[in-house]
């Protein structure tokens, strides 16, 4: 350390500091987009594969399943072929007993895509430096995704539960409800399709719901503000939205198809 | 649009907020999921019903990955590193579709 001045500590220093400009020095972005953004981009691109194998393999197993023949007002849970989803999902909390086919999920659905809206606020406000109205609609997803997955839940708990009346079975007995190996409904891959699917993409809800906290808390300690950009946001907005879009695709496959 | 890294930052005055686009998509997403909603009750099942909704979350999909996502607005290379990898999966459906038979007949 002797042998260097402090002056050219300092020159050394400043110079680290400073981002590299030149293009062939890291200061070209390729896109023009930063490496974050982009390599958000490439993991959503390969999630978007993994999302794509397993609705294509729900529609493959489907296939294979004769459709259900009569009338939908004359239809019943059968192992024999693929249920309507309709019939399936055909309740509401708190209104036990009452026929809403697909009331609950087209809730979801908009609140789900709520949320989206919120994030796309929140990355606006990021752009303006607003860092109250960041942390406002940082609240607002982050409420909206709780609610969605609580509404995951209650679906889960309503699907393993089962019907009042539940089905004779082959052997005899009457199941309710759903596990991996039986369920009331249908097929057992149904069941089963539906707990990877909805679980899957659950999963991806709650990871989203932790980086939107940690965002949230960034941006109230102001760390985004001091770095000089939300970037931060607009990356995790990203995801959000994917989440968000995967649903529209499980909503289709599952629920109305 | 601009990397935010490079805008100046905004000292004090905050401009206001530019949000019309992102209502706009809103509602646009919000009247396609009502209409699917609406032909999953009216219309009988059918391989033509099937086809209005994959068509109609194709556009749902569309709005999301350009307005949300912004990838509208980014370069044209990006554009297409995202879009150009997604015809693999047109390659799965036909890969799954043709050998569907075997498939179930070496599991079942």
């Amino acid at each position: 350390m002797s042998t260097i001045s402090p002056t050219t500590q300092a020159v050394s220093d400043s110079a680290l500091d400073k981002p590299r400009t030149g293009t062939w020095d890291g200061g070209n972005e390729p896109f023009n987009a930063s490496y974050g953004k982009l390599m958000m981009w490439f993991f959503l691109l390969s999630d978007a594969f993994t999302f794509a194998a397993f609705l294509t393999t729900y529609g493959l197993i489907r296939h294979r399943y004769m459709a259900y023949a009569g009338s939908p007002e004359a239809f019943t849970f059968s192992t024999k072929y693929w249920p309507i989803p309709e019939k399936v999902f055909n309740s509401f909390p708190g209104l036990h007993g009452i026929d809403l086919p697909l009331a609950f999920v087209a809730l979801m659905t908009m609140i789900l895509i709520f949320s989206s809206v919120t994030m796309v606020l929140a990355v606006e406000a990021g752009h303006r430096f607003d860092k109250k109205d960041v942390q406002k609609w940082l609240l607002w997803t982050l409420l909206f995704g709780t609610t969605f997955v609580s509404c995951q839940a209650w679906e889960w708990g309503h699907f393993i539960g089962g019907t009042d009346a539940g089905t004779l079975m082959n052997d005899g007995t009457v199941f309710h409800g759903a596990n991996l190996s039986v369920n009331q409904y249908g097929p057992v891959l149904f069941a089963d399709l539906f707990f990877f699917i909805t679980g899957f993409h659950g999963t991806h809800v709650f990871s989203g719901l932790c980086l939107l906290t940690y965002c949230f808390i960034a941006t109230t300690n102001g760390t985004f503000e001091k770095r000089g950009h939300y970037e931060m946001v607009e990356k995790i907005g990203l995801y959000w939205h994917f989440v968000d879009l995967v649903w529209v695709f499980v909503f289709t496959f599952f629920y109305l198809v | 649009m601009a990397n935010p890294s490079t805008q100046p930052i905004h000292a004090g005055e905050i401009p206001k907020p530019n949000t019309a686009w992102i209502w706009k998509t809103f509602w646009i997403i919000t009247a396609i999921t009502a209409l699917e909603f609406a032909i999953a009750f009216m219309m009988p099942s059918s391989t033509l019903r099937n086809t209005i909704f994959i068509v109609l979350t194709i556009f749902k999909a569309f709005f999301i990955v350009a307005e949300f996502m912004h990838l509208k607005h980014e370069t044209k290379g990006l554009i297409w590193t995202i879009l150009v990898p997604m015809s693999l999966l047109i390659w799965l459906l036909v890969a799954l579709i043709t050998e569907g038979n075997a498939i179930h007949n070496a599991i079942f």
